[in-house]
């Protein structure tokens, strides 16, 4: 088992407004993006994240050698309960996942 | 083929003033800037002003005011004052009164005007005229009658209107990120997919090229397309950074909804020109049936005064969450036996930094920090009752012990007196569109000479 830091370039987390948030893996090279879309599995990113799988909505982009992860935002930004204004750390969560 | 001056991402994260001369030389038609987001929280819609320091905003608008002068060309600014609403607006253009009386220089100002009545948008929710997008939270007509204000994103065509006025400068209330660079290209006949997908490339300056705090990009755009030219020294754009910006901020990465309809980029074609700039085309627009525009809410959600305190004793670190617990239920129970409250009438929260602050329970690592700040936060119905209740936290977060049996403890505060009062808090409320029979039917347009 390998964390998902381990295999890729760069991983982003950001709002995507204020009720989404948006998570970006940049593999970096075609080998990583392969390894990555094969072995990483949906319910285990939801797990992750504390969210429901059928609420992840999935980009594989070959392209760009990107997966992109969108989910309604856990906690609306901003909102009394929430500890992320920008989303900022949300990556750390899919980095520390092993693989 | 019209060539749109991007200065920076924001109005306030400044720009290098070399490209910027650089752009003018090259003879932009328009010079669009940004002026805010949502992405900086609800306090700043809440209470309609402006996250950026009045005196950068002032210094660099100052220099787009001049170089707008030299070029002899619009300057516009879309949501002024980070948030758009009508008082942001007012901000926006005491600071371009100031401005223009110092540089000697008589303007005419279109002001584009985006704030909703909530009584007015309540009604339009009761017809069925407001209607909710994905993950939007569940509102009633007096949850969006709450709202302190409430913003519409106006899109390519309200700053068309704005254009057509033959306006020096345009200064806009909440617009989408992409109206402002994307009106003039569709105005003069440019390809619509190529002019909203290069907006979107060009909404955060540089942020779509290597060096990307240079900020400043010119994009040129023509009947099939646009080619993207970053213009700081050291700054290039490449396929790989043009394509991979639609990701950013983005929730799908080929799909973006403005007013009238979206654009799909899934067709996209992106080539580089040079070293420097990448020409894209094969970008889609796809017209709606309706017309709406997306509606940003912003409502009080109480007071909050927090607290903050170090633990560095070992034995309190190990057991921090134990302790704020046994504090959390204390502090709460006190509260209501001497305020008379219930516990559902305010909120005491604990949050352990250098432990657990960032996901609470959902944090999967544990460690052994050095020592871990805690931050009391508490949340109530007025300013007074937050205050009191965090004067109530005060003595447990300097003295709590973890158990009766030992000396009593005393730990670090950082600050007298301790409790911060933060003031009113506000949450989002909106995440809906309007249905508009005309676009400028929730939009105003007002001429100011200055």
């Amino acid at each position: 088992m390998r964390t998902l830091n381990e295999l890729v370039q760069k991983i982003r987390s950001k709002n995507a407004g204020p009720f989404w948030l948006t998570i970006d893996i940049f593999c970096g090279s075609e080998t990583a993006y392969r390894d990555v879309a094969e072995n990483l599995r949906t319910a285990d990113v939801a797990k992750a994240l504390g969210a429901n799988s059928q609420d992840l909505k999935r980009f594989d982009i070959p392209s760009l050698n990107v997966i992109k992860i969108s989910l309604p935002r856990p906690t609306v930004q901003g909102a009394r309960d929430d500890r992320d204004m920008h989303g900022a750390s949300w990556a750390a969560l899919l980095a520390e996942l092993q693989v | 083929m019209v060539r749109v001056l991007i200065p920076s991402g924001a109005l306030g994260l400044n720009y290098d003033k070399e490209a910027l001369a650089r752009g003018i030389a090259a003879k932009p038609d328009i010079i669009a800037i940004d002026g805010g987001s949502t992405d900086s929280g609800p306090s700043y819609l809440g209470r309609g002003v402006s996250k950026y320091s009045r005196t950068s905003t002032k210094i660099e608008w100052a220099g787009l005011m001049e170089a707008r002068a030299k070029a002899g060309v619009p300057l516009v600014i879309g949501t002024a004052g980070t948030c758009g609403a009508d008082t942001a607006v007012e901000w926006m253009l005491d600071i371009t009164r100031e401005i223009a009386a110092e540089q000697g220089r008589p303007l005419k100002v279109a002001v584009l005007r985006s704030s909703q009545d909530p009584d007015d948008i309540a009604a339009d929710f009761e017809n069925g005229r407001v209607t909710p997008l994905p993950a939007a939270p569940q509102v009633d007509m007096d949850v969006i009658r709450s709202c302190s204000n409430i913003v519409a994103l106006a899109g390519a065509e309200q700053i068309a209107v704005a254009l057509d006025t033959g306006a020096d400068i345009i200064i806009a209330g909440r617009t989408t990120d992409t109206a402002i660079i994307a009106a003039l290209p569709l105005l003069r006949g440019c390809h619509a997919g190529g002019a909203w997908h290069g907006a979107k490339i060009g909404e955060c300056g540089a942020l779509c090229a290597t060096n990307p705090q240079s900020g400043v990009i010119m994009v040129e755009f023509d009947e099939s397309g646009f080619v993207v030219t970053p213009l700081a020294d050291g700054a290039h754009a490449t396929p790989h950074t043009v394509s991979a910006h639609m990701l950013y901020e983005n929730s799908d990465p080929f799909i973006l909804y403005e007013p009238g309809g979206h654009l799909d980029v899934t067709g996209a074609r992106y080539e580089a020109c040079d070293g420097t700039s990448v020409r894209v085309s094969g970008s889609e627009w796809v017209p709606s049936d309706r017309y709406t525009v997306k509606l940003e809410g912003a409502r009080p959600a109480g007071f909050q005064t927090v607290l903050m305190v170090l633990l560095r004793d070992t034995h309190y670190v190990a057991n921090a969450q134990s302790w704020a617990d046994d504090i959390t239920q204390k502090c709460t129970a006190k509260t209501c036996d001497r305020l008379g409250l219930s516990p559902d009438d305010f909120s005491i929260e604990l949050r352990l930094v250098g432990q657990s602050a960032s996901f609470g329970a959902l944090e999967p690592r544990s460690g052994a920090p050095t020592e871990i700040g805690v931050i009391g936060i508490v949340t109530a119905a007025t300013d007074a009752l937050s205050q009191e209740i965090g004067k109530l936290l005060n003595p447990y977060l300097l003295h709590h012990p973890l158990t009766v049996e030992e000396e009593q403890p005393t730990f670090a505060f950082l600050f007298s007196p301790a409790e911060m009062p933060r003031g009113q808090i506000y949450e989002f409320a909106l995440n809906h569109v309007l249905e508009l029979q005309d676009p400028m039917q929730a939009f105003s347009l007002e001429m100011v000479n200055i």
